[in-house]
């Protein structure tokens, strides 16, 4: 792990990928497993009295969400830092996310197969109302994948040129090759073609 | 993480505004090219807190995070430190996040960590 505060440079400069996704994906494990600083969770667009508790289906042991957004943090070297921010879950925040992807790399959208239609306003989203390229991600809940990838892509109605990969939020190196696959799709949408970025998966 | 919750409502700290001069986003790296104790003093508590946080190199989000701000008052109140040269804001030496070269050198870090 790296320090917890940041270089000491002027010419230090950030980036920044959204995790995106439904509301219980993983967003915050993904965030907090490759983050090199606690994940911050703000109420940053929030006053406190419309804090409230969402629930999840029964059997998800999750009471509290993210009631804004959550980021995190890794040192690229020491002239370039990634944060990772984690978009709001539920669709009362809508408008925060523009302001969240204005000027991000990429986006990973997570989606998990036992609630698939959660993800489907994440996806919709990066398709029709924002530019920033991206990725979609199903998170491996219990590291098995138990569907077959192109059925989930058939059921996500993904179209083709949007990656499809698998990661275990939980993981940091699985997330890691997560924002990777991200860093390489956003290469070849807007620098044509990178030799082996898409073979490599 | 600070747990304050506004007693007043947040823009009144800003009066009123929520707009500011040039485009900060969540991610904008902000610091204190030279720190001025006394200028500190002179601050109202809020801004205060936010120009002693900026010692240290960070994101408006993690400003916003240690000081309990939203993210709307912590960008007008860093813009108005930035207007008058006390905050620098790190616009980066790449002209868009697409920069070829800063993709690679994203690319190569993951590759290290993947």
């Amino acid at each position: 792990m790296a320090s917890a505060s940041l270089p000491d440079s002027p010419l230090l400069t950030s980036a920044k990928i959204v995790i995106a996704g439904g509301f219980g994906v993983g967003k915050t494990t993904c965030v907090q497993s490759i983050s090199e600083i606690p994940p911050i969770n703000t109420e940053a667009w929030m006053t406190a009295a419309s804090e409230t508790v969402d629930r999840l289906d029964p059997g998800i042991d999750k009471t509290t969400t993210t009631v804004a957004m959550d980021f995190g943090r890794l040192t690229i070297g020491s002239d370039l830092v990634l944060y990772l921010f984690g978009t709001p879950g539920q669709p009362r925040f809508w408008p925060m996310w523009d302001d969240l992807c204005r000027g991000a790399v990429g986006a990973l959208v997570l989606a998990d197969t036992r609630n698939l239609e959660a993800s489907f306003p994440a996806v919709n989203y990066f398709e029709q109302d924002s530019d920033v390229p991206f990725v979609v991600c199903v998170n491996l809940f219990d590291g098995v994948l138990t569907h077959q990838l192109e059925d989930i892509r058939a059921a996500l109605t993904l179209s083709v040129e949007v990656p499809l990969i698998t990661c275990d939020a939980r993981d940091p190196s699985s997330v890691a090759r997560a924002l990777l696959a991200v860093v390489e799709h956003t290469m070849t949408r807007t620098t044509g073609a990178v030799p082996g970025a898409l073979a490599a998966r | 993480m600070p747990t304050t919750y506004w007693k007043v409502r947040p823009y009144v700290l800003t009066g009123g505004r929520a707009r500011t001069r040039q485009h900060l986003l969540v991610h904008t790296l902000v610091s204190v090219p030279f720190y001025d104790a006394i200028f500190a003093s002179g601050l109202l508590p809020e801004a205060r807190s936010l120009y002693e946080q900026a010692r240290q190199t960070r994101s408006v989000a993690e400003l916003s995070a240690v000081c309990g701000m939203s993210l709307g008052v912590t960008r007008v109140v860093v813009d108005d430190l930035a207007a008058t040269d006390r905050l620098q804001i790190h616009d980066g030496h790449y002209t868009t996040q697409f920069d070829l070269h800063l993709l690679e050198r994203l690319r190569d870090g993951l590759r290290q960590l993947a």
